[in-house]
């Protein structure tokens, strides 16, 4: 009772915040926040006509030195993921643990997003269509680095006293600089993660997820919620509010459920839409290719274009950011290697499948019919190029939208939790007053325009970047230990196969 | 080795009717009974974050659960009837389970109550002892 008397305090009060031009001071209030912490944390160095933020270059060297470091662990450790997911190497004994499966899902759910569908539409606008082809290259790279982040996540984790467990970067980076007799600035990093991720989650999977969904609500139901951002917003908090503090398992296990469909549907579509223009298709794959080393009519040539793929890449499948190896963490394995081979996947169904095939759609439909969307970007981008060909499609890629952002939101609900667990210690009243910290930004989200908050989430993300990475690196000979000698058990046969032999 | 009849046991009326009948059966026989109880769990489910993280110790709750709730009695039901019995508690699909165990155990039958549902509901919901009598690698006994 007393949780839906604070649920109802909440929808009684934030209405009386919302006088006319509650959006307006919101936006111009976090305007310049966005600004400096978009200058801080994007530091340009002007390269060849472009201007290269150095963390992007950081991310870059990073995936690249991962890959070679782990032996393109991302090509041939693709089959051996694909077994694991399927079970193959389950041991009965150990059925009703978290399976590679659900650890997978329920990873690539809370990266597969709004992203997908806006932050690529977002990249070709700005980057033109070479953009995708860096884009494909980030998410081809950034498996090594998700498999390093996830191996580590498992290996360095907390087993809490009832049975849960905490585990991600910050704790990997706190115990493994220990390790190294560095135990200061491992405690420095980690908390400085743990804050980063915390700050992390009420932006980009919290707030951007909300703006886009409205964003996307509003456009389809022709202007009709213009102005109630506030009002889309609390039916938003109070539903994200009932999960997370109510405790209401079952619309987070229908969301769960129904997000892989909406994904697979939300492909099967894109890809009708594609050969729908399909004399549009061999122009808009040279455009890709063409674009991607020429960068023709792009800010900053074809660097720009790459600034930009790199860019949305990591935005959309958060390779490097570390986010995944805390769900990741849960799985009940003696191998933390399995769990990195199964987390390489990610970046390959989030961007070089999902992503790739959205910058289709949105590449035939800007060479059928140039100027299709007039002004719209971000996901009303996307939605107009399905419509040119599906009319009623921008409904259903409403709902995909929202259900894609609410998922998101709940997997970040926990990822800054852990961030906040760290920080504050497991008791169950600071979970609560985080979580209700959660809900408040789910509701801000829909009321600030997308300019100063992608700007801020996109920034915040990138910022973790930086201590995560610095750890993967100090902490990648021994993910290629464990890497090795896992490999040598399972070509010895010591690690058993259980089915499909 | 011992004879050994298997019974599905999930503490409803028609399990406890089939866990009757196979008293009777090994009391006249002299064979042994393994009472099995499987917890419904697939692999490929979808779960958010925080159920996977407390995982590992809701499967515990639930294994604790069907030992003191469902496999307890039953094996108490057992032992006064002066039938020599063990118990297993396994995640799975039901009838794949059930197999796997009468495979284990090499046992001679497994018995097994019903719900008697209508024809509706097994359509949609299929049934238990139906697809154990297509999937068994010994003779299901189906107790009314």
């Amino acid at each position: 009772m007393k949780k839906f008397a604070i649920a109802l305090a909440i929808c009684l009060l934030t209405p009386q915040l919302a006088m006319a031009g509650f959006d307006d001071t919101i936006n111009a209030a976090t305007a310049p926040i966005a600004t400096a912490i978009g200058a801080l944390v994007f530091f340009k160095i002007p390269i060849f006509g472009a201007d290269l933020p150095l963390v992007v270059l950081w991310l870059v060297i990073g995936a690249i030195f991962f890959t070679f470091r782990m032996g393109f662990v991302n090509i041939w450790g693709f089959k051996h993921a694909i077994e694991l997911v399927r079970g193959d190497y389950a041991n009965p004994d150990d059925a009703g643990e978290v399976s590679h499966f659900q650890a997978l899902a329920t990873a690539v759910s809370g990266t597969v997003g709004i992203g997908n569908i806006g932050g690529v539409a977002v990249a070709v606008t700005v980057g033109g269509p070479g953009a995708t082809f860096w884009l494909i290259m980030a998410g081809f790279l950034g498996m090594s680095t998700k498999f390093v982040e996830c191996t580590l996540g498992v290996k360095y984790r907390n087993e809490n006293p009832d049975g849960s467990v905490s585990g991600g970067p910050m704790y990997y980076l706190s115990k493994g600089f220990s390790e190294r007799g560095m135990a200061g600035f491992g405690r420095f990093v980690g908390t400085f993660y743990a804050i980063g991720i915390f700050i992390g989650a009420l932006g980009i999977g919290n707030m951007f997820q909300s703006n886009q969904a409205y964003v996307q609500l509003n456009n389809v139901t022709g202007g009709m919620f213009d102005g109630l951002g506030w009002l889309v917003g609390i039916v938003m908090a109070a539903v994200v509010f009932a999960v997370i503090i109510g405790g209401i398992k079952s619309i987070a296990a229908v969301t769960e459920k129904i997000v892989p469909f909406m994904a697979i549907f939300y492909c099967f579509f894109a890809l009708i839409v594609i050969f729908m223009n399909f004399a549009a298709i061999p122009e808009a794959v040279s455009n890709v290719f063409t674009g991607a080393f020429t960068g023709e009519g792009v800010a900053g040539g074809a660097l720009g274009a790459l600034i930009i793929g790199f860019q949305r890449a990591v935005f959309s499948n958060e390779a490097g950011i570390g986010s995944a190896s805390i769900a990741h963490s849960a799985v009940r394995t003696n191998e933390p290697v399995t769990e990195g081979m199964v987390s390489l996947l990610e970046p390959f169904i989030d961007t070089i499948v999902i992503c790739t095939i959205t910058a289709m759609v949105i590449g035939t439909a800007a060479v059928a019919n140039p100027g299709f969307a007039g002004d719209a970007t971000g996901i009303a981008m996307t939605s107009a190029a399905f419509e040119g060909q599906i009319s009623w499609f921008p409904v259903p890629l409403a709902i995909a939208g929202m259900l894609f952002a609410f998922s998101t939101m709940i997997s970040w609900s926990y990822y800054g939790l852990k961030g906040w667990t760290y920080l504050f210690g497991e008791a169950a009243v600071g979970q609560t007053i985080y979580k209700l910290i959660f809900c408040v930004f789910v509701a801000l989200g829909c009321v600030v325009q997308l300019g100063p908050i992608l700007e801020i989430s996109d920034a915040l993300v990138f910022l973790i970047c930086v201590p995560n990475i610095l750890g993967l690196y100090v902490l990648a000979p021994i993910v290629k230990r464990e890497m090795d000698d896992y490999m040598v058990r399972i070509r010895s046969g010591e690690i058993r196969r259980f089915k499909n032999a | 080795m011992a004879e050994v009849f298997v019974v599905a046991v999930d503490g409803s009326e028609g399990s406890e009717r089939a866990l009757q009948k196979a008293i009777d059966l090994a009391k006249a026989t002299g064979v042994g009974l393994t009472l099995a109880h499987v917890i419904e769990w697939s692999p490929f489910s979808f779960h958010t974050p925080d159920e996977l993280a407390m995982r590992h110790k809701r499967r515990e709750e639930e294994l604790e659960r069907a030992r003191d709730a469902i496999l307890g009695p039953a094996e108490a039901i057992a032992k006064a009837a002066g039938v020599g019995c063990e118990t297993v508690v396994k995640h799975g699909h039901t009838a794949e389970v059930l197999c796997e165990i009468a495979e284990q155990k090499k046992a001679s039958q497994i018995f097994i109550g019903r719900r008697g549902q209508s024809k509706v509901g097994t359509l949609l919901f299929g049934s238990v002892p139906g697809s154990l009598i297509q999937m068994s690698p010994v003779s299901v006994t189906v107790v009314p």
